[in-house]
């Protein structure tokens, strides 16, 4: 089979750059997690769907980072995974560079994308073939898009891969299991540049890595998206991490976006009740000693998750419409999206928060 | 200050191996006063969790004490059989693991687990046990305690699951837990509810902690003291306001500007070079040696002990008197600022 080189968008026929390199909009996914169709015939059971996102909508600008954090089962994965085209969407769409990527149904519409699109995973164990030499994992998507076969060249190129993640050219010829959980993941980066994406989802990709390695994973990705122009969607559930690498942030509860803006007015001025209550739980450098009052609760099952806004039964400020009426978002005052009938209501007042360093001497 | 309940002097833990000998843990000494929690921090790989389960008694071969000792309320603990220690695991030592799941038996409701606990370690009649039993889990704060003590683990939440394993080890009111990353696989709002529990219990009862995490957030939050573990020694320890606010030890200072934190914009997070050697390859000298920014020669050929800095104590020459004088650069301010 003759393979024809695809072609790639140059800068020149690349559409403007005003418009958001990704664009989200009304986003579901829903799943089916009913019994067997028998057990469900002869126990009555009905069909029960599982709303994982539901209705997410957000864009981000090229070359910003834009995050979605929350608790786990929250959708952050889902949404991930969805972008990517690993989900097919139940409803809304995904557009790249204002291409609605999530209705290619094919492989061959899909392909122009797919080298442009890249994902890195939580667990660089599960992530790289063990069978497979370093090499080979990082060519993967050479040989796979590019139809490069001219193996000095793969060679070269993937030298030049490694050195880019802080690995040795050498390490090439070794296998995964030689590797740490930090240098594995470097391997991951290493694959996922190896098409020259634009846009990478990287879906918790320091979780399973100590402090100061996670440290060396976020520097490296700070200095690849300076040096390539990268966008990133990050997903994670550290708040932390979150705050250190976004531009934007979205913080997500069963499935849907309470309220997303930009990293500074969402930890200075949040408005939900739960993305203040996600800011109170941090274990804080700067907490030696003092008390807190933790929240009450936990996140509902989202199978049967509760009626009108889905974070009452543990919201402090939970009025009858929040039990019946599902909240829309709304613009605050300070340029958030907020999506909660307090705060629309005013009931809920701006409650400033001190984001003061907590280290003093490092 | 009284004598202290726990106190570890010069544990050694050893592994054999095909290859040589394998020192994963290398001659630390602490103390836990009553009441205390003392956070140990550090990578994976450091020690942290083997100190733990060797002070309760359940190292598996082929790892061993090859040296040091174990104290509990002045009494030698590391050298007893496996049926005394049994007796005293449970009874005077509690333990809380990560995972709440396969510390409970899925086959048994859990209350036929506390009141099981609860029987081996006092002379409870079973009514009685039973009252202690929903008592423990009203105090650990699951709801309905009376109705829930007949719920099978896997009808409760990872949350409750964890507060159930928490009532559990509180069965016989040991003076001593051992939580080995109690809610490392928790999310963030159910870990400061169990973070809480666990202050309130040591407030209440005047439990000692160790808490065993890598999460130096949780141990602010949490401990009053701190050790900090590098490739099986202790770097530092000390009060905990003070190892974060004046680290002195270069790891802890490295471990510090590592972690990101919330309105502290930085484009690069300080990060310590490399990784944490491997058992097998631990140089001589310093362990830290191969990664330090303030390495000199000495860090090279002698290794560092605790040096008392009167707050707290740092294994690392950069503090020896005998050696301040060589230079500036070297001294405690110098390395802080």
């Amino acid at each position: 089979m003759t393979a024809q080189p695809i072609a790639r968008p140059t800068a020149a026929t690349r559409p403007d750059t005003d418009r958001p390199l990704v664009q989200v909009d009304g986003l579901a996914r829903y799943f089916d997690v009913s019994k067997p169709f028998l057990n469900r015939l002869f126990e009555g059971d009905k069909r029960q769907i599982l709303k994982a996102v539901d209705g997410v909508s957000f864009e981000i600008p090229r070359g910003q980072t834009f995050s979605l954090v929350g608790e786990s089962g929250c959708g952050k994965s889902t949404i991930a995974r969805t972008v990517v085209g690993l989900y097919p969407p139940s409803r809304g769409k995904v557009m790249f560079e204002g291409a609605e990527i999530s209705a290619l149904t094919t492989r061959r519409a899909m392909l122009p994308y797919r080298n442009r699109i890249q994902m890195i995973f939580q667990d660089p164990y599960a992530s790289l073939n063990p069978r497979w030499r370093v090499r080979d994992i990082i060519a993967e998507p050479l040989t796979a898009h590019h139809n490069v076969t001219d193996t000095g060249a793969i060679d070269r190129r993937v030298g030049e891969l490694l050195s880019l993640v802080n690995l040795s050219p050498k390490d090439g010829a070794k296998f995964p299991h030689e590797f740490s959980g930090g240098q594995r993941q470097r391997i991951s980066i290493a694959r996922a540049l190896a098409s020259q994406p634009d846009f990478l989802v990287c879906d918790e990709p320091t979780s399973a890595l100590d402090v100061s390695v996670q440290a060396q994973i976020l520097n490296l990705m700070k200095d690849l998206q300076t040096q390539f122009g990268l966008t990133y969607l990050f997903i994670s559930h550290n708040l932390q991490v979150v705050y250190h690498v976004s531009d934007r942030v979205g913080v997500m509860y069963l499935g849907r976006l309470v309220e997303w803006s930009d990293k500074k007015t969402l930890f200075t001025h949040p408005r939900h009740p739960y993305t203040r209550m996600l800011l109170d739980t941090i274990p804080d450098l700067d907490m030696t000693g003092r008390e807190r009052q933790p929240v009450a609760g936990e996140v509902p099952n989202p199978i049967n998750p509760p009626s009108g806004c889905p974070f009452h039964p543990r919201c402090p400020h939970a009025e009858d419409r929040c039990r019946a009426e599902l909240p829309t978002a709304k613009p605050s005052p300070e340029g958030s999206m907020v999506a909660c009938h307090a705060v629309e209501e005013g009931r809920l007042p701006a409650e400033p928060r001190q984001v003061a360093p907590a280290v003093a001497t490092a | 200050m009284a004598d202290p309940l726990l106190s570890v002097r010069n544990l050694r833990i050893e592994f054999p191996t095909r290859r040589g000998t394998l020192v994963a843990v290398d001659d630390i000494s602490f103390d836990i006063h009553q009441g205390e929690v003392l956070g140990v921090v550090g990578e994976s790989g450091a020690g942290k969790s083997l100190t733990g389960t060797s002070i309760i008694g359940l190292l598996e071969p082929p790892g061993r004490i090859a040296g040091g000792e174990i104290r509990l309320e002045g009494e030698r603990i590391d050298t007893l059989s496996y049926e005394k220690m049994r007796r005293i695991r449970g009874k005077k030592i509690g333990a809380i693991f990560q995972d709440p799941l396969t510390s409970l038996n899925p086959l048994y409701t859990v209350g036929r687990q506390l009141v099981e606990t609860i029987q081996t370690h006092t002379d409870m009649t079973p009514t009685k046990a039973r009252e202690r039993a929903v008592e423990l889990l009203h105090e650990v704060g699951i709801p309905a305690a009376d109705r829930r003590i007949d719920s099978y683990p896997h009808q409760f939440s990872g949350g409750m699951r964890q507060r159930v394993v928490i009532a559990l080890a509180l069965c016989a009111n040991p003076k001593l837990i051992i939580a080995d990353e109690p809610t490392t696989a928790l999310d963030v709002s159910i870990q400061a509810q169990i973070l809480a529990l666990i202050k309130k219990l040591c407030r209440e009862h005047g439990t000692a902690v160790m808490l065993v995490t890598h999460d130096m957030g949780v141990i602010a939050e949490t401990a009053h003291r701190v050790a900090v573990m590098y490739a099986g020694r202790i770097a530092e320890l000390g009060p905990v306001r003070d190892v974060i606010k004046h680290p002195k030890h270069p790891y802890t200072v490295g471990l510090m500007g590592s972690i990101p934190s919330i309105g502290h914009d930085l484009e690069r997070l300080a990060q310590i070079q490399g990784s944490m050697p491997r058992l097998t390859d631990i140089p001589p000298g310093c362990a830290y040696n191969p990664r330090c920014p303030k390495v000199f020669d000495r860090c090279f050929v002698d290794r560092p002990d605790p040096i008392d800095l009167g707050d707290h104590l740092a294994a690392c020459w950069l503090y020896d008197r005998a050696d301040a004088g060589l230079g500036s650069e070297r001294t405690p301010e110098a390395m802080t600022a």
